[in-house]
């Protein structure tokens, strides 16, 4: 290949990016979606040097504070804008730190099945054959079960704590990834540019990964970028059953789940909160996720 | 066809056997039974006494022999915390858990499918765009937060119906049942609903797509050309053909409102399987957990095949020895 073939080929890559990202910030829903979920990124990244305490510092919080309705101030003049929980934290600094976690736990699960899913679908469609069968069998075995059961199955097996959470929703989601891929690559499989780097006698990795890979990335771009949010409401449902976030570091659903017993005294604010900041967080990057496969119109979605 | 029926069994039967490896291998060599069972405290003839007990000291392919053959009998052992077989506190269980699951699946389809082809039919309405945000809100919002804020509306502020447990229930067939009286009925509302939200904006967006993907067909318009009722046109016509996708829906979802009623038996404190698992991970109650893993399996396993059969009764094209 010519240089100036390199650059043209560049040069319309480019073109085609900015014409994606024109599209989907044509949807006012769409890019209101990704201002907040930046907004809500930007809010975790900072939240040691913002939030006014630091909650998972014992000795920080004082018992005396504790359930103090939204709006109160504590002795040491503090203003709890959202209130306390139980153990006189700040619910508006555990929010803040409690979406670390979340978003920790989201991105890495769903990035981590990404790629295990991806190469093992990649693997499937290229091997064909006793690797299929034995790989597709997995997959539907796997699929067969709801997400929340293998995931308890895991955490029953692996024990309580954030990364067991993690663990067990990588090994909870990385089929669906796989059965897409596989899908897009059995067709991309009989394309001519296969069959030319196959006539050149390329090493079956670097089709693989080098041709077969990018054009299949648009669909797994898509499913992982919903997986986060559901990634983060499973780690939310978890920690809410107490398998996940210990107590002196709770997570939002931890939050969540300590606020329930004082919910039916009337103190709605430490589960209420919480789960607010849960809600627009899944809900921003759903809106993303769902204008991105309009924008990027993978073949097949599973 | 009864060949094939035959084929799906033996594939069927092939899963559960491949479960019980993984639940075994999982369960057993992952996380080690002997650090469970055995007191820290024990000393050492006392450890090799309930080794021994439980068979740990047997090589792994003997304990998996021993395992599936308890299996076989319905014998997982007994439970650590109340002493008594795994399998009966789960059995025990069981009605608490399919009453609510049962009724969340009829709530859901009581208003997914009326609202999904109302939407369908009319997209351009405003009354079907708020239908569907409202199908995503129902997507977005984390179901145990949803139980919460249920609880603090109705019981807490309103106080119109009660926050946890079962009420009393009244037997029918040998097995107790809430909705049969009025209190039961009333503590059975909330958690159905929560347990209803997440299916009921799946069936819906499903509906609304089938009914889109529907009208446009050739038969739908000679239909209309032909001048039939509308009525009559979507009750044969449209629905007739959604049938298939909805019934995969209420066969695999009704599994994973099983499963998913963890969360909401946790909430409500409904004395269903959901809540014996839990408290059973937490207390590391390994048989129950085993019995648990190994009944939801057995559950799917039989739910997958009942739906595969009901394919090829609703729709002849298809077969179940065709090649996906």
């Amino acid at each position: 290949m010519t240089e100036l073939e390199d650059t043209t080929i560049a040069a319309s890559e480019r073109g085609r990016l900015r014409k994606g990202i024109t599209d989907f910030f044509a949807s006012p829903v769409a890019a209101t979606g990704f201002v907040t979920l930046i907004i809500i990124c930007g809010l975790a990244l900072l939240a040691p040097w913002i939030s006014p305490q630091n909650p998972y510092d014992l000795m920080q919080l004082d018992i005396m504070d504790g359930r103090l309705a939204p709006g109160s101030e504590s002795m040491s003049g503090l203003v709890y804008h959202l209130g306390t929980d139980s153990q006189g934290r700040d619910i508006l600094s555990g929010i803040l730190y409690g979406l670390r976690t979340s978003l920790i736990v989201g991105v890495l699960s769903a990035f981590a099945a990404a790629i295990i899913g991806t190469t093992i679908g990649l693997i499937a469609a290229y091997r064909g054959r006793r690797t299929e069968t034995i790989i597709m069998r997995l997959v539907d075995l796997q699929l067969s079960l709801p997400t929340i059961l293998m995931a308890l199955m895991m955490l029953a097996i692996l024990g309580k704590g954030v990364m067991n959470v993690v663990i067990a929703l990588i090994i909870a989601e990385w089929a669906t990834y796989a059965r897409t891929v596989r899908g897009i690559a059995l067709v991309e499989r009989e394309k001519e540019y296969i069959e030319a780097a196959r006539m050149l006698r390329l090493p079956g990795w670097r089709i693989l990964f080098r041709h077969l890979l990018p054009n299949c990335l648009a669909p797994v771009i898509v499913i992982a970028t919903m997986q986060v949010a559901r990634a983060i409401g499973l780690e939310a449902t978890l920690s809410f059953l107490g398998l996940g976030a210990s107590v002196t570091e709770p997570s939002l659903g931890m939050l969540i789940s300590s606020g329930y017993q004082y919910l039916l005294t009337g103190l709605y604010w430490i589960s209420f909160f919480p789960g607010i900041a849960l809600l627009i967080t899944i809900v921003a990057i759903n809106l993303v996720g769902d204008r991105l496969r309009d924008v990027l119109n993978p073949r097949s979605m599973s | 066809m009864v060949t094939s029926i035959i084929r799906r069994l033996m594939q069927a039967l092939f899963v559960i056997l491949a479960m019980t490896v993984i639940v075994f291998i999982g369960v057993s060599v992952i996380g080690n039974p002997v650090d469970i069972l055995i007191n820290p405290d024990a000393n050492q003839a006392e450890r090799a006494r309930v080794i021994a007990h439980y068979g740990l000291d047997q090589p792994l392919w003997k304990q998996y022999l021993l395992f599936l053959q308890g299996l076989l009998r319905g014998d997982f052992g007994d439970s650590f915390v109340y002493g008594r077989p795994a399998l009966g506190l789960i059995l025990e269980r069981l009605p608490a858990t399919l009453e609510l699951a049962i009724t969340a699946l009829v709530i859901a389809l009581v208003f997914g499918l009326p609202l999904g082809l109302y939407a369908g039919l009319y997209p351009g309405r405003i009354s079907s765009r708020i239908i569907m945000s409202g199908s995503v809100l129902g997507f977005s919002l984390p179901t145990f937060w949803v139980g919460l804020m249920l609880v603090m509306v109705f019981s807490v502020e309103l106080g119109w119906l009660p926050t946890n447990g079962r009420g009393p229930t009244l037997a029918l067939f040998g097995v107790e049942w809430s909705f049969l009286t009025w209190e039961g009925m009333r503590h059975l509302i909330l958690p159905a609903f929560n347990l209803a939200l997440f299916k009921t904006s799946l069936i819906l967006r499903l509906v609304r797509a089938g009914v889109q993907e529907v009208l446009p067909q050739d038969y739908v318009k000679f239909a209309r050309a032909k001048g039939l009722r509308e009525s009559r046109i979507i009750a044969v016509h449209v629905l007739k053909n959604l049938m298939i996708p909805v019934v995969t829906i209420i066969g695999l979802e009704f599994g994973s409102l099983i499963a998913f009623s963890v969360v909401t038996e946790s909430i409500f404190a409904w004395p269903g399987m959901g809540k014996l698992i839990i408290d059973s991970i937490n207390l590391l109650d390994r048989p129950v957990i085993v019995a648990y893993l190994m009944m939801m399996v057995l559950l799917f396993v039989v739910l997958n095949f009942i739906i595969d059969v009901c394919y090829t009764i609703l729709d002849p094209r298809i077969r179940l020895d065709a090649k996906a």
